[in-house]
């Protein structure tokens, strides 16, 4: 089933009395279950990319379809609602809220979604098990490694069990054992909970993972591989 | 709503000291808003209360032409104690009093007075009456302490005092003092000796006459009495009730530097938390928070200090206020030299009104004063703010 899809998306920003184009007539489209990532260079345009599946941002022409829903069209409250039930977002230096506990970053996006104690609680259990941080729980950020944090972020992302998850540049401030960790703990969840997956990314082990890769070159899409199962099991 | 008081509780409890400083400064103002202005009802309720107890009762009749600003007109402002009253009188629930002009001679200096014929049995002011039931070869009299430290007399002292009948004619004898009275009312104690009623009427020729007739119950209405004007005790007290307003002015400026201290440290910590938590911000929107309710977030964050202020205002505060209430406010300075209704303590009285109030006022102030900086949060860009790119 299709999920995300992209139609002639271009995206400008002003700078200066011009404007400066980061994304130029770009067409995607993503389906259920992916394992995907946007490759390219500093300045290629992923994170505006990602930004604008996201609903952070709004494309400047052509159309972008999350679940069925026009990004471009959506008001505030709507691009809210869709990212609060549907979508989960992992930064690249975590952005977990730092005087919260593990336990209350995990529980942060089930509150907002109005689940009772009860479930909250089981729910959080289940995907700080998945990341395997159950004796975290009553720890503070301040107190964890960077890895630990990245795993509370995906627990985060993944607690609600949104049907998309944007990651950009997960790896970018961990080293190569945690970057294998926490890419295996993502494709294991993509697996078993058929979420699908959307990186932006310049780092050779993420790309090790996807199942598709597109790379991006001064905001268009220059070359896009799918990857074969088996290769996957191989690597 | 519930969501950001639990989030604003956490962020506030995690921001640690930053918290607790403004939190400090708010209860501060609480405290002593509260204290102060509790001071001055208590003020205001003491002024009133000792004029009540010392000089006006339940209310009273004035001679018509009697005004206490102008002691020229006292010659004509005494008329016979009218019908009416006798019988009151009698039972002891109103009080005549002759006012006349004198002087007396103490370390022999001049030194003019109000002289107040008072009857010795009466019971409706608090005034030290008994000590005129004596009859020592003087006139007994007795003053306040106003009186007794600036013509230096004391109880046992005889002091020369003149005066003139209602002819006009210039008489003088000796009056001993058997008392003094201490009462915070100026206007009951400045320049005034008492002497018994029946004596003042004889020395000045003005049988059964009175310039005031004072009564004990305040709740009965009062007939109109021909010659005489009618003064209730709220119409005397107005006055004590003016000068505190005049006095609270002052105190006001004072509560306001106070609350915009406050405030500026409120705003000052939402200002910077807008600025340093950027990402924070990027943060909840992407969760699935709009710039809106972020807005509220911080808000509530920022009103909350004056909650917790109000708690810890209460746990070092509330043992303060009682204890002050208990055993009251000593002015460092002496109090009788102020020429007003004040007493050397004052025992603050602490309304619910007040209480209230004060907290609403520093509640809306700061829910306003976090407000305001946390608007700009609506206009932030959720791509910038995640980056934490200052704006
Ligand atoms: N808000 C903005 N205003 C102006 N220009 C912007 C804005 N956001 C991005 N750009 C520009 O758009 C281009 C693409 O930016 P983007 O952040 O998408 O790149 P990226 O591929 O994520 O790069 P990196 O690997 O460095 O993160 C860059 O040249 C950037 O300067
Ligand atoms: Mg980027």
């Amino acid at each position: 089933m299709e999920i995300i899809r992209i139609k002639n998306l271009t995206k400008r920003f002003p700078m200066g009395k011009g404007e400066f184009t980061a994304l130029r007539d770009i067409n995607l489209e993503f389906g259920t279950g992916e394992f995907a990532g946007l490759i390219g260079p500093s300045g290629s345009g992923k994170t505006t990319l990602l930004n604008i599946v996201g609903s952070l941002d709004v494309p400047s022409e052509g159309e972008v379809f999350v679940l069925g829903k026009s990004i471009g069209n959506l008001s505030s409250r709507e691009a809210a609602q869709l990212r609060k039930k549907n979508m989960g977002f992992i930064f690249q230096s975590y952005n977990l809220l730092q005087v919260h506990t593990v336990f209350e970053n995990v529980e942060f996006p089930l509150l907002l979604l109005k689940y009772n104690a009860t479930e909250r609680k089981k729910m959080v259990m289940d995907a700080l098990e998945w990341v395997g941080l159950t004796d975290k729980e009553k720890s503070k950020p301040p107190q964890l490694s960077g890895g630990e944090c990245q795993r509370v972020a995906i627990a985060r992302a993944m607690v609600k069990r949104p049907s998309l998850v944007l990651a950009d540049e997960p790896t970018a401030n961990l080293d190569a054992k945690n970057s294998h960790h926490i890419l295996q703990t993502m494709e294991k969840l993509n697996r078993e909970l058929k979420t699908t997956f959307l990186f932006a990314t310049h780092d050779d082990k993420v790309i090790n993972y996807l199942h598709r890769k597109i790379y991006l070159l001064d905001g268009r899409v220059d070359n896009e591989e799918i990857v074969e199962h088996s290769q996957i099991i191989q690597s | 709503m519930k969501l950001a008081l639990k989030l604003a509780y956490r962020n506030l409890m995690g921001a640690g000291l930053r918290t607790w400083l403004n939190v400090i400064v708010l209860s501060f103002s609480f405290v002593i808003i509260i204290w102060m202005k509790g001071a001055m009802t208590g003020w205001d309720y003491q002024a009133k209360t000792d004029m009540k107890n010392y000089e006006i009762g339940g209310g009273q009749y004035w001679h018509e032409n009697y005004d206490p600003y102008d002691p020229l007109t006292l010659t004509d402002s005494h008329a016979p104690i009218p019908g009416e009253a006798k019988n009151e009188i009698d039972r002891g629930e109103m009080l005549a009093v002759l006012v006349v002009q004198g002087s007396i001679f103490p370390q022999g200096r001049m030194q003019p007075v109000i002289i107040k014929g008072i009857d010795p049995h009466q019971n409706i002011l608090k005034l030290p009456t008994g000590s005129l039931d004596t009859v020592p070869e003087a006139i007994p009299a007795f003053i306040g302490t106003m009186m007794a430290n600036n013509s230096r007399l004391s109880v046992g002292d005889y002091v020369t005092m003149r005066w003139r009948d209602t002819h006009g004619t210039f008489d003088a004898a000796e009056i001993l003092i058997t008392a003094v009275f201490s009462s915070d009312v100026p206007a009951a104690e400045a320049g005034t000796i008492y002497i018994p009623l029946k004596k003042l009427q004889q020395m000045t020729l003005l049988d059964n006459h009175a310039t005031i007739l004072t009564f004990r119950d305040s709740d009965i209405s009062r007939p109109e009495l021909e010659g005489w004007t009618l003064k209730t005790s709220e119409k005397l007290t107005h006055q004590v009730d003016e000068m505190i307003r005049t006095k609270s002015v002052g105190q006001n400026v004072l509560y306001g530097i106070l609350i915009i201290l406050a405030m500026l440290a409120i705003f000052d910590t939402q200002v910077l938390s807008i600025f340093r938590r950027q990402k924070e911000i990027g943060t909840y929107i992407a969760l699935g928070y709009t710039r809106n309710e972020v807005v509220g977030l911080f808000t509530v964050e920022g009103a909350m200090h004056a909650l917790f202020a109000a708690v810890l205002a209460t746990v070092y505060g509330l043992p303060f206020l009682l204890w002050q209430a208990k055993v009251g406010w000593t002015m460092p300075i002496d109090t009788s030299e102020f020429g007003m209704a004040m007493a050397q303590t004052l025992y603050p009285i602490y309304t619910v009104g007040l209480v209230v109030t004060t907290i609403l006022i520093v509640f809306i102030t700061t829910a306003i004063v976090s407000y305001i900086p946390s608007r700009k949060i609506a206009k932030m860009n959720p791509t910038e703010a995640l980056r934490g790119k200052l704006q």
